[in-house]
């Protein structure tokens, strides 16, 4: 078993924040996990602008964003990164078991940052009736397979829910040659910034159904059609309020949930709603020396926002560690 | 005879504020904007109504590198009714070789005085 | 070429009298319409191996369920495939419904369930500390088990396949002529599929929901299949301890009613509804399936609730009347039904197999013993359920069992391809064989990488990739054949 000062889990916005702020803090041997086969996380799949007006006071695209905080991780010789990297087990001794091609490592760490990030919710969680077909995607899916596999996921798209990222795909759809028949959002107001819902949706006359849901998916084999709600203050549905929308593909993007799967296996308290970890004050965990970062700690709109907050959580894995000495 | 006045509306995007500006229109000159809260808001539909621009980001194929799909971006606004054509040529084009984060991958694209460019860096297949 | 049998559908039933038939020197083959395996009824079964507490003692479904509840111990363990006893529970909460459980105790007793008892309150606080208040009693029968019905299903047809056996998919039977030979009056059968004729000597139709109009081919019209939809919503893993053993209320006329299932995968499962229809198609869920299931298992266990829902799914119930129809079809020598194998078919289907064996014999098949056959095959390695100190070892081996695709529950690259060198060449397929996609996001990483890796293994291009057959491809199209 190695022993390190700091470990990282996630190469992302928030991973690689919480890295160069703990190297600047005087931390001189930092690991990061990553499982992907480069750092950058989910920014790799952004490649839309919007990013880094506050951070890098310039407005950037995912990946350069993911560039410019990948290029300096790299310059630094005491940073290490592990990609294609799993971390399996976390035991609250701080021991993390790591898997990659050709190896089975442990690793006992003096701290842990946690910059797992998000994942997406699912249709499932929303409960939405009808079949299982083909042709049903998270938004982030959608958008990877877009933007880093080059394929289509559809050709006749309804968005459920109005989130950021729901809205940008109806752009990137659109551009890509896909006709978007509607955005549907279950709430009165969207959900995603107001600048995505004007240059993604009305640029392009997408139409946006607030206070409306998906009644029912149908089709056996892949999606034929959706059924349309109204729903009250309540989200009851209005009776005779229902119309349909033929189309071969349904996208979700209803909201992301903090991963943190890994912590809570060590022990950690985490609030059942949020799924965030309790605790006391920022960035940190019911156990010593395991802080977490950026979406893992709380879902934030901004990458920037993630940075700034994930340096915090490198700053005080230093102190933690300068403590200790 | 004159045309009636025609008002638009838009949500200004220039800040999280979003505000509603009006705008009034005879005879396609502007004649009064309000509900914006500054300056930019006013430019910002100036523009809108003139003409619209938007950054094209989207991304190319790559052939023989590391990634099958390279990001770019128009590094400066096209106008918004050029995208559709841009995206057609942007679907042609094939990357052979290694680029850089910021390399200009087609200079004036479309005639339209701005450069298409990488924003990642994408190297050989190891 | 003529087979000796050929086997329509290749679902647990299907497959278990496939491999049963493997030990003897025979031909065989199974036909299968879907582009997999155990995509047909076997893919939403629960997974439940039933001590037979529930039916009549005349009924076959009494006896089969029995009888393979014995078997199926042996045959998980030749396969390799995880069999657990968890032990059921029918629980009252009525003092009237006492009764109502020593009756079923003593119809248990008479189909020779081992070990049944009647526990109170006390045993079941100690035992299952989330059951209602409410119960008064149970009927406890310790032979309940759990088990993977598609796992169980692909394994048998491996084995099967070791032995010799023919497997044809996507190999929808649209005709079936008995013929009758000239030199004697012995028949055999010829049978259309979309890459042409097979002939066989006997044909056993075990095509589940399609078993009436796979019989109606060669004139037999006796039997209507019913499609009985049961709509069944899955838990998050953090549930699993919910209950300790598989919990049903006192059965109803219908269906065993809204039970909580402790899954192979270790997410308990809630359901199943019962309904009748006419669409063999319609896998659709509802609100008022979630609905009913929800008020149904909250009266067994309160603390369930809607959010430890992470996934749903319905299937259909092949039904024909109230038991099992296996017979051989006198009318129509050679020619062999299974149908209206529903609950308890999977528990069953070992005992079922033997009784096709019989039947067979009995219509004039020759049974003599293979020279070689091979019981066992090897386990299939799901990294989920191995220690780290041998997954380290399996690394060292081979690096891709250190190439996690799906991280949330587990699995390898190393897994994928092993399923996909067995046979899956679908999403669904990979999905039910190596729990890739099934967990807490569903796909939403991992989705990329698996149709990735299924296109370099199978030579074909993304846009081919399938969730579950022809028609239900992911993408529609590649950015380069623009």
């Amino acid at each position: 078993m190695t022993e390190r000062d700091l470990v990282i889990v996630g190469g992302g916005p928030a991973g690689m924040a919480a890295a160069l702020c703990a190297y600047k803090n005087g931390v001189k041997d930092v690991l990061i996990i990553e499982r992907d086969q480069r750092l950058g996380g989910i920014l790799n799949q952004c490649i839309h602008p919007g990013f880094g007006l506050e951070y890098f006071k310039e407005i950037l695209t995912g990946p350069e964003y993911a560039q410019k905080v990948t290029d300096e991780i790299r310059s630094i010789k005491q940073i290490e990164v592990s990609l294609r990297s799993f971390v399996v087990k976390l035991e609250p001794h701080k021991i993390l078991t790591i898997l990659k091609p050709g190896s089975l490592q442990q690793v006992k760490a003096k701290t842990i940052i946690m910059a797992t990030g998000c994942r997406e919710k699912t249709r499932e969680m929303i409960h939405v009736p009808g079949t299982r077909p083909a042709g049903i995607f998270s938004a982030g899916l959608a958008q990877k397979l877009i933007n880093i596999e080059g394929l289509l996921p559809g050709k006749e798209v309804v968005i459920v829910g109005s989130g950021d990222i729901g809205l940008i795909m109806a752009r990137r759809l659109t551009l890509e040659g896909a006709k978007v028949k509607a955005v549907v959002e279950i709430q009165k107001e969207s959900r995603g910034l107001i600048r995505n819902v004007v240059q993604c949706l009305n640029d392009f006359d997408i139409p946006l159904y607030f206070s409306h849901k998906i009644a029912r998916i149908y089709g056996n084999k892949r999606v034929e059609k959706v059924a349309v709600i109204k729903v009250d203050d309540h989200f009851n549905p209005i009776e005779d309020s229902g119309f349909s929308i033929d189309c071969d593909t349904v996208l979700v993007s209803v909201g992301l949930i903090p991963e943190n799967e890994l912590i809570e296996m060590a022990g950690v308290a985490i609030d059942k709603k949020t799924n965030c970890p309790v605790s006391s004050e920022l960035n940190t965990t019911s156990i010593k020396g395991l802080f977490v970062c950026g979406n893992s700690y709380k879902v934030y709109d901004l990458a920037d926002s993630v940075s700034l907050d994930s340096e915090i959580a490198g700053k005080q894995a230093a102190e933690f560690l300068g403590s200790r000495l | 005879m004159t045309e009636p006045r025609l008002t638009k509306k838009f949500i200004c995007i220039e800040c999280p504020k979003g505000c509603e500006i009006t705008v009034t229109l005879d005879e396609g000159t502007i004649v009064e904007i309000t509900g914006n809260s500054c300056e930019k808001g006013e430019a910002y539909v100036r523009a809108e109504i003139t003409n619209p621009t938007r950054v094209l980001t989207s991304s190319v194929l790559a052939e023989g590198l590391e990634f099958k799909m390279i990001p770019v971006k128009t590094n400066k606004p096209i106008s918004k009714a050029k995208l559709i054509t841009a995206m057609r040529e942007i679907k042609q084009l094939r990357i052979h070789d290694p680029v850089h984060c910021g390399e200009v991958i087609q200079r004036d694209f479309l005639g339209l005085g701005v450069n298409l460019i990488a924003t990642r860096a994408c190297k050989k297949v190891e | 070429m003529i087979y000796d049998i050929i086997i329509i559908g290749a679902g647990v039933v299907g497959t278990s009298i496939a491999r049963e038939l493997a030990r003897y020197q025979l031909k065989i083959a199974i036909v299968e319409k879907e582009e997999e395996l155990a995509f047909g009824v076997s893919k939403s079964n629960s997974g439940i191996i039933h001590p037979g507490t529930q039916n009549s003692p005349e009924s076959l479904k009494g006896k089969l369920c029995v009888k393979g509840n014995k078997l199926i111990r042996k045959i998980a363990r030749e396969l390799g495939v995880d069999f657990k006893q968890v032990g059921e529970l029918i629980v009252a909460f009525n003092e009237n419904d006492l009764a109502r459980l020593e009756e079923l105790k003593e119809e248990g007793k008479k189909l020779g369930v081992p070990r049944l008892k009647i526990v109170g309150k006390k045993w079941l606080r100690e035992r299952e500390p989330n059951l209602s208040k409410n119960a008064v009693a149970a009927l406890y029968a310790p032979t309940a088990g759990i088990v993977s019905p598609y796992r169980l299903a692909y394994d048998m047809a491996e084995n099967a396949m070791q032995n010799g056996v023919k497997i044809y998919t996507n190999s929808k039977v649209s005709e079936i002529h008995p013929i009758k030979s000239k030199e004697n009056s012995t028949a055999h059968f010829e049978i259309e599929i979309p890459s042409g004729t097979l002939k066989s000597r006997y044909v056993v139709n075990a095509a589940g929901l399609f078993a009436d109009e796979i019989a109606r081919m060669v004139g037999i019209d006796d039997f209507k299949i019913t499609p009985r939809k049961g709509e069944e919503f899955i838990l998050d893993k953090k549930r699993e301890h919910i209950a300790n053993h598989l919990l049903f209320p006192l059965p109803s006329k219908t269906s065993k009613g809204i039970l909580v299932i402790k899954t192979a995968d270790g997410n308990p499962m809630i359901g199943p509804t019962a309904q009748d229809g006419d669409d063999k198609k319609d896998l659709s869920t509802s609100d008022q399936g979630l609905k009913k299931v929800l008020e149904g298992v909250n009266r067994m266990i309160p603390s369930i609730n809607e959010n430890d829902i992470i996934a749903y799914f319905a299937g259909l119930r092949p039904v024909a009347g109230d038991d099992f129809i296996i017979r051989h079809e006198n009318k129509v020598p050679g020619f062999i039904n299974v149908a209206g194998i529903q609950s308890p078919g999977l528990t069953a289907a070992p005992a079922i197999a033997l009784m096709v064996c019989d039947i067979l014999k009995s219509a004039g098949l020759k049974l003599k013993k293979r020279k070689v056959f091979h019981s066992h095959r090897k386990k299939t390695v799901h990294l989920f359920e191995t220690s780290l100190r041998k997954t380290k070892k399996l690394i060292e081996k081979d690096p891709a069992y250190g190439d996690i695709v799906c991280r949330c529950e587990m699995v390898s690259r190393k897994e994928i391809e092993d399923a996909i060198a067995r046979g899956a060449t679908t999403l669904d397929g990979i999905k039910f064989r190596t729990r890739a996609q099934a967990g807490r996001c569903h796909g939403g990483f991992c989705t990329t990488r698996i149709m990735k890796i299924l296109s370099e293994s199978l030579k074909k291009s993304p846009t081919k990739i399938t969730k579950n057959g022809s028609g239900s491809e992911i993408v529609t199209k590649e950015r380069d054949n623009d």
